[in-house]
Protein backbone atom coordinates (compact mmCIF):
# COMPACT_ATOMS: atom_id res chain seq x y z
CA UNK A 1 0.00 0.00 0.00
CA UNK A 2 3.19 2.17 0.77
CA UNK A 3 4.26 1.70 -2.60
CA UNK A 4 1.03 2.45 -4.55
CA UNK A 5 0.74 5.93 -2.57
CA UNK A 6 3.95 6.25 -3.58
CA UNK A 7 3.52 5.74 -7.04
CA UNK A 8 0.05 7.57 -7.27
CA UNK A 9 1.56 11.08 -5.47
CA UNK A 10 5.07 10.57 -8.24
CA UNK A 11 2.62 10.36 -10.79
CA UNK A 12 0.13 12.62 -10.47
CA UNK A 13 2.95 15.38 -9.29
CA UNK A 14 4.88 14.92 -12.97
CA UNK A 15 1.05 15.13 -14.31
CA UNK A 16 -0.08 18.33 -12.67
CA UNK A 17 3.53 20.23 -12.75
CA UNK A 18 3.49 19.17 -17.12
CA UNK A 19 -0.01 20.41 -17.31
CA UNK A 20 0.90 23.52 -15.59
CA UNK A 21 3.84 23.99 -18.45
CA UNK A 22 1.50 22.78 -20.58
CA UNK A 23 -0.08 26.09 -20.14
CA UNK A 24 2.36 28.72 -19.32
CA UNK A 25 5.56 27.69 -21.69
CA UNK A 26 6.98 30.25 -24.32
CA UNK A 27 7.80 27.83 -26.71
CA UNK A 28 4.46 25.88 -28.29
CA UNK A 29 7.05 22.77 -29.16
CA UNK A 30 8.18 22.60 -25.33
CA UNK A 31 4.02 22.74 -24.84
CA UNK A 32 3.63 19.96 -26.84
CA UNK A 33 6.50 17.95 -25.07
CA UNK A 34 4.98 18.68 -21.69
CA UNK A 35 1.65 17.07 -22.93
CA UNK A 36 3.25 13.96 -24.10
CA UNK A 37 4.47 13.83 -20.27
CA UNK A 38 1.20 14.48 -18.81
CA UNK A 39 -0.19 11.58 -21.31
CA UNK A 40 2.35 9.27 -20.24
CA UNK A 41 1.84 9.99 -16.84
CA UNK A 42 -1.42 9.16 -16.74
CA UNK A 43 -1.14 6.31 -18.89
CA UNK A 44 1.11 5.07 -16.11
CA UNK A 45 -1.60 5.50 -13.22
CA UNK A 46 -4.41 3.91 -15.30
CA UNK A 47 -1.93 0.96 -15.48
CA UNK A 48 -1.47 1.38 -11.92
CA UNK A 49 -5.00 0.97 -10.94
CA UNK A 50 -5.56 -1.87 -13.01
CA UNK A 51 -7.39 -0.25 -16.55
CA UNK A 52 -4.22 -1.65 -18.12
CA UNK A 53 -5.90 -1.89 -21.51
CA UNK A 54 -7.27 1.71 -21.34
CA UNK A 55 -3.40 3.02 -20.12
CA UNK A 56 -1.67 1.28 -23.52
CA UNK A 57 -4.51 2.30 -26.07
CA UNK A 58 -3.96 6.04 -24.24
CA UNK A 59 0.03 5.65 -25.00
CA UNK A 60 -0.83 4.48 -28.35
CA UNK A 61 -3.56 7.07 -28.89
CA UNK A 62 -2.63 9.96 -27.68
CA UNK A 63 1.31 10.28 -27.65
CA UNK A 64 1.50 8.38 -30.80
CA UNK A 65 -1.09 10.06 -33.19
CA UNK A 66 -2.63 12.90 -31.21
CA UNK A 67 0.76 14.54 -29.98
CA UNK A 68 2.48 13.86 -32.82
CA UNK A 69 -0.08 15.35 -35.17
CA UNK A 70 -0.13 18.42 -32.61
CA UNK A 71 4.36 18.37 -33.60
CA UNK A 72 3.47 17.98 -36.82
CA UNK A 73 1.78 20.86 -37.13
CA UNK A 74 3.24 23.38 -34.94
CA UNK A 75 6.50 22.54 -36.70
CA UNK A 76 4.65 23.23 -40.35
CA UNK A 77 3.38 26.21 -39.51
CA UNK A 78 6.21 27.55 -37.63
CA UNK A 79 4.62 29.13 -34.67
CA UNK A 80 7.15 28.31 -32.62
CA UNK A 81 9.08 31.62 -32.76
CA UNK A 82 5.48 33.17 -31.70
CA UNK A 83 5.68 33.47 -28.28
CA UNK A 84 3.20 32.35 -26.13
CA UNK A 85 2.85 35.32 -23.64
CA UNK A 86 -0.01 35.56 -22.13
CA UNK A 87 1.27 36.76 -18.51
CA UNK A 88 3.47 39.38 -19.68
CA UNK A 89 1.35 40.77 -22.59
CA UNK A 90 0.72 44.33 -21.48
CA UNK A 91 -2.77 45.91 -23.30
CA UNK A 92 -4.47 42.49 -23.02
CA UNK A 93 -4.02 41.66 -19.37
CA UNK A 94 -7.55 42.62 -18.43
CA UNK A 95 -8.85 38.89 -18.71
CA UNK A 96 -6.40 37.68 -16.42
CA UNK A 97 -7.73 38.50 -12.93
CA UNK A 98 -11.30 37.41 -14.08
CA UNK A 99 -10.19 34.36 -15.85
CA UNK A 100 -8.47 32.89 -12.33
CA UNK A 101 -11.47 34.05 -10.31
CA UNK A 102 -13.32 31.80 -12.58
CA UNK A 103 -10.71 29.04 -12.78
CA UNK A 104 -10.81 29.18 -8.59
CA UNK A 105 -14.21 29.08 -8.30
CA UNK A 106 -14.59 26.34 -10.67
CA UNK A 107 -11.75 24.29 -9.02
CA UNK A 108 -13.80 24.71 -5.39
CA UNK A 109 -16.71 23.57 -6.77
CA UNK A 110 -15.15 20.62 -8.00
CA UNK A 111 -13.24 19.95 -4.81
CA UNK A 112 -16.82 20.89 -3.25
CA UNK A 113 -18.59 17.98 -4.80
CA UNK A 114 -15.65 15.77 -4.38
CA UNK A 115 -15.68 16.31 -0.83
CA UNK A 116 -19.55 15.88 -0.10
CA UNK A 117 -19.60 12.78 -2.46
CA UNK A 118 -21.22 9.50 -1.12
CA UNK A 119 -23.20 6.57 -3.18
CA UNK A 120 -25.45 3.97 -1.23
CA UNK A 121 -23.59 0.48 -0.38
CA UNK A 122 -26.43 -1.46 -2.27
CA UNK A 123 -25.65 1.02 -5.75
CA UNK A 124 -22.41 -1.45 -7.01
CA UNK A 125 -24.99 -5.13 -6.40
CA UNK A 126 -27.26 -3.66 -8.77
CA UNK A 127 -24.87 -2.78 -11.27
CA UNK A 128 -24.96 -5.15 -14.33
CA UNK A 129 -21.00 -4.82 -15.70
CA UNK A 130 -19.06 -6.25 -12.70
CA UNK A 131 -14.99 -5.70 -13.11
CA UNK A 132 -14.14 -9.84 -12.93
CA UNK A 133 -11.27 -11.01 -11.68
CA UNK A 134 -10.69 -13.70 -12.83
CA UNK A 135 -10.04 -12.87 -16.38
CA UNK A 136 -7.83 -9.77 -17.76
CA UNK A 137 -8.92 -6.49 -18.44
CA UNK A 138 -8.63 -6.40 -22.02
CA UNK A 139 -10.08 -9.78 -21.99
CA UNK A 140 -13.44 -8.57 -19.92
CA UNK A 141 -13.20 -5.01 -22.04
CA UNK A 142 -13.52 -7.35 -25.19
CA UNK A 143 -17.19 -9.31 -23.79
CA UNK A 144 -18.55 -6.18 -23.05
CA UNK A 145 -17.45 -4.09 -26.14
CA UNK A 146 -18.67 -6.15 -29.41
CA UNK A 147 -21.70 -7.65 -27.57
CA UNK A 148 -23.56 -4.83 -25.59
CA UNK A 149 -21.93 -1.45 -26.80
CA UNK A 150 -21.34 -3.00 -30.17
CA UNK A 151 -23.98 0.02 -31.77
CA UNK A 152 -21.65 2.69 -29.69
CA UNK A 153 -18.59 1.10 -31.21
CA UNK A 154 -19.86 1.18 -34.76
CA UNK A 155 -20.81 4.57 -34.38
CA UNK A 156 -17.62 5.82 -32.82
CA UNK A 157 -15.85 4.21 -36.31
CA UNK A 158 -18.24 6.72 -38.14
CA UNK A 159 -17.34 9.20 -35.97
CA UNK A 160 -13.78 8.56 -36.89
CA UNK A 161 -14.28 8.59 -40.44
CA UNK A 162 -16.29 11.37 -40.72
CA UNK A 163 -13.25 13.31 -38.85
CA UNK A 164 -10.52 11.56 -41.35
CA UNK A 165 -12.70 12.84 -44.83
CA UNK A 166 -12.95 16.26 -42.88
CA UNK A 167 -9.62 16.76 -42.48
CA UNK A 168 -8.35 15.89 -45.90
CA UNK A 169 -11.21 17.57 -47.03
CA UNK A 170 -10.34 20.91 -45.71
CA UNK A 171 -6.49 20.56 -45.94
CA UNK A 172 -6.82 19.56 -49.84
CA UNK A 173 -5.52 21.96 -52.40
CA UNK A 174 -5.21 21.59 -56.04
CA UNK A 175 -2.06 24.00 -57.29
CA UNK A 176 -2.21 25.34 -61.07
CA UNK A 177 0.48 24.43 -62.68
CA UNK A 178 1.55 21.36 -60.95
CA UNK A 179 2.16 18.63 -63.87
CA UNK A 180 0.44 15.13 -62.51
CA UNK A 181 -0.12 12.03 -63.99
CA UNK A 182 -3.46 11.98 -65.52
CA UNK A 183 -5.20 8.92 -65.80
CA UNK A 184 -7.56 8.82 -67.82
CA UNK A 185 -5.75 10.61 -70.74
CA UNK A 186 -3.22 7.50 -70.88
CA UNK A 187 -5.28 5.52 -71.00
CA UNK A 188 -7.91 6.76 -73.60
CA UNK A 189 -5.17 7.34 -75.96
CA UNK A 190 -5.47 5.29 -78.95
CA UNK A 191 -2.61 3.77 -81.86
CA UNK A 192 -4.03 6.40 -84.08
CA UNK A 193 -2.80 9.61 -82.19
CA UNK A 194 0.54 9.02 -81.79
CA UNK A 195 1.76 7.10 -84.61
CA UNK A 196 1.48 8.04 -88.23
CA UNK A 197 2.52 6.35 -90.75
CA UNK A 198 4.32 7.72 -93.84
CA UNK A 199 5.06 6.61 -97.12
CA UNK A 200 8.30 7.29 -98.54
CA UNK A 201 9.29 8.29 -101.57
CA UNK A 202 12.66 6.71 -103.41
CA UNK A 203 15.59 8.62 -103.21
CA UNK A 204 13.91 11.51 -100.94
CA UNK A 205 14.24 11.68 -97.03
CA UNK A 206 11.29 11.98 -94.48
CA UNK A 207 10.77 15.84 -93.34
CA UNK A 208 9.60 15.51 -90.09
CA UNK A 209 7.55 18.52 -88.93
CA UNK A 210 8.49 19.39 -85.55
CA UNK B 1 -2.73 9.81 3.02
CA UNK B 2 -1.65 6.82 2.58
CA UNK B 3 -4.29 5.07 1.74
CA UNK B 4 -5.30 6.05 -2.01
CA UNK B 5 -8.94 6.06 -2.70
CA UNK B 6 -11.30 7.32 -5.02
CA UNK B 7 -11.20 10.98 -3.77
CA UNK B 8 -7.35 10.97 -4.79
CA UNK B 9 -8.11 10.31 -7.96
CA UNK B 10 -11.03 12.58 -8.61
CA UNK B 11 -8.52 15.21 -7.06
CA UNK B 12 -5.82 14.92 -9.20
CA UNK B 13 -8.94 14.80 -12.15
CA UNK B 14 -10.16 18.06 -10.85
CA UNK B 15 -7.09 19.86 -10.93
CA UNK B 16 -6.07 18.65 -14.41
CA UNK B 17 -9.62 19.87 -15.40
CA UNK B 18 -9.09 23.74 -13.38
CA UNK B 19 -5.37 23.72 -15.51
CA UNK B 20 -6.85 22.83 -18.31
CA UNK B 21 -9.82 25.83 -18.05
CA UNK B 22 -6.92 28.21 -16.83
CA UNK B 23 -5.45 27.49 -20.49
CA UNK B 24 -8.26 28.36 -22.55
CA UNK B 25 -9.28 31.22 -20.06
CA UNK B 26 -5.80 33.04 -19.52
CA UNK B 27 -3.99 32.23 -23.35
CA UNK B 28 -4.86 34.62 -25.54
CA UNK B 29 -1.86 34.20 -28.16
CA UNK B 30 -1.79 30.58 -29.38
CA UNK B 31 -4.75 28.43 -30.53
CA UNK B 32 -3.00 25.16 -30.67
CA UNK B 33 -2.21 25.71 -26.93
CA UNK B 34 -6.13 25.97 -26.32
CA UNK B 35 -6.86 22.91 -28.40
CA UNK B 36 -4.02 21.17 -25.72
CA UNK B 37 -6.22 22.65 -22.97
CA UNK B 38 -9.01 20.98 -24.24
CA UNK B 39 -6.91 18.18 -24.76
CA UNK B 40 -6.23 17.94 -20.64
CA UNK B 41 -9.68 18.45 -20.26
CA UNK B 42 -10.72 15.47 -22.17
CA UNK B 43 -7.68 13.63 -20.05
CA UNK B 44 -9.99 14.84 -16.71
CA UNK B 45 -12.69 13.60 -17.53
CA UNK B 46 -11.61 10.01 -18.51
CA UNK B 47 -9.44 10.19 -15.22
CA UNK B 48 -12.59 10.65 -13.08
CA UNK B 49 -14.56 7.34 -15.56
CA UNK B 50 -11.39 5.23 -15.10
CA UNK B 51 -11.14 6.21 -10.93
CA UNK B 52 -15.00 5.60 -11.00
CA UNK B 53 -15.03 2.18 -12.79
CA UNK B 54 -12.17 1.17 -10.79
CA UNK B 55 -13.40 1.99 -7.28
CA UNK B 56 -16.96 0.99 -7.70
CA UNK B 57 -16.02 -2.10 -9.67
CA UNK B 58 -18.11 -1.39 -12.89
CA UNK B 59 -16.71 -1.95 -16.21
CA UNK B 60 -19.09 0.60 -18.43
CA UNK B 61 -16.80 3.84 -16.99
CA UNK B 62 -13.57 2.16 -19.32
CA UNK B 63 -16.08 1.75 -22.09
CA UNK B 64 -17.29 4.78 -21.93
CA UNK B 65 -13.46 6.49 -21.97
CA UNK B 66 -12.63 4.71 -24.86
CA UNK B 67 -15.23 6.41 -26.48
CA UNK B 68 -14.03 9.75 -25.40
CA UNK B 69 -10.77 8.96 -26.25
CA UNK B 70 -11.95 8.25 -30.00
CA UNK B 71 -14.09 11.75 -30.24
CA UNK B 72 -10.75 13.26 -28.35
CA UNK B 73 -8.56 12.11 -31.12
CA UNK B 74 -11.68 13.27 -34.10
CA UNK B 75 -11.67 16.61 -32.68
CA UNK B 76 -7.89 17.08 -32.33
CA UNK B 77 -7.49 15.75 -35.96
CA UNK B 78 -10.80 18.28 -37.20
CA UNK B 79 -9.13 21.16 -35.37
CA UNK B 80 -5.73 20.86 -36.83
CA UNK B 81 -6.85 21.07 -40.15
CA UNK B 82 -9.12 24.05 -39.64
CA UNK B 83 -6.04 26.01 -38.33
CA UNK B 84 -3.89 24.70 -41.17
CA UNK B 85 -6.47 26.01 -43.38
CA UNK B 86 -6.84 29.12 -41.62
CA UNK B 87 -3.32 29.73 -41.77
CA UNK B 88 -2.88 28.97 -45.64
CA UNK B 89 -5.86 31.75 -46.30
CA UNK B 90 -4.79 34.55 -43.65
CA UNK B 91 -1.40 33.39 -42.90
CA UNK B 92 -1.62 33.95 -39.33
CA UNK B 93 -3.72 32.55 -36.21
CA UNK B 94 -3.01 34.60 -33.66
CA UNK B 95 -6.04 34.72 -31.27
CA UNK B 96 -6.41 38.41 -30.90
CA UNK B 97 -6.19 38.80 -34.71
CA UNK B 98 -8.39 36.18 -35.78
CA UNK B 99 -11.70 38.61 -36.03
CA UNK B 100 -12.93 38.90 -38.89
CA UNK B 101 -16.52 37.64 -37.63
CA UNK B 102 -16.45 40.28 -35.27
CA UNK B 103 -18.24 42.71 -38.63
Amino acid sequence: MLAHSIFFYTFSLIAIISAVMVTVSKNTVHSVFFLILDFISISCLFIMIGAEFLGMIMLIVYVGAVAVLFLFVVMMLNVAQQKNQWFSAQESSKHIPLGIIISVIIFFELIIVIGGWKYKPDLVTAMSLTIDKDISNTHSIGHVLYTDYIHIFQLSGMILLVAMIGAIVLTFRQRPGVKRQSYFSQISRERSDSVEMIEVEKNKGVIVDD
Amino acid sequence: MIDIGLGHYLTLGAIIFTVGIVGIFLNRKNIIVILMSIELILLAVNINLVAFSIFLNDLSGQIFTLFILTVAAAEAAIGLAIIVVYYRNSSTIDVEKINSLKG
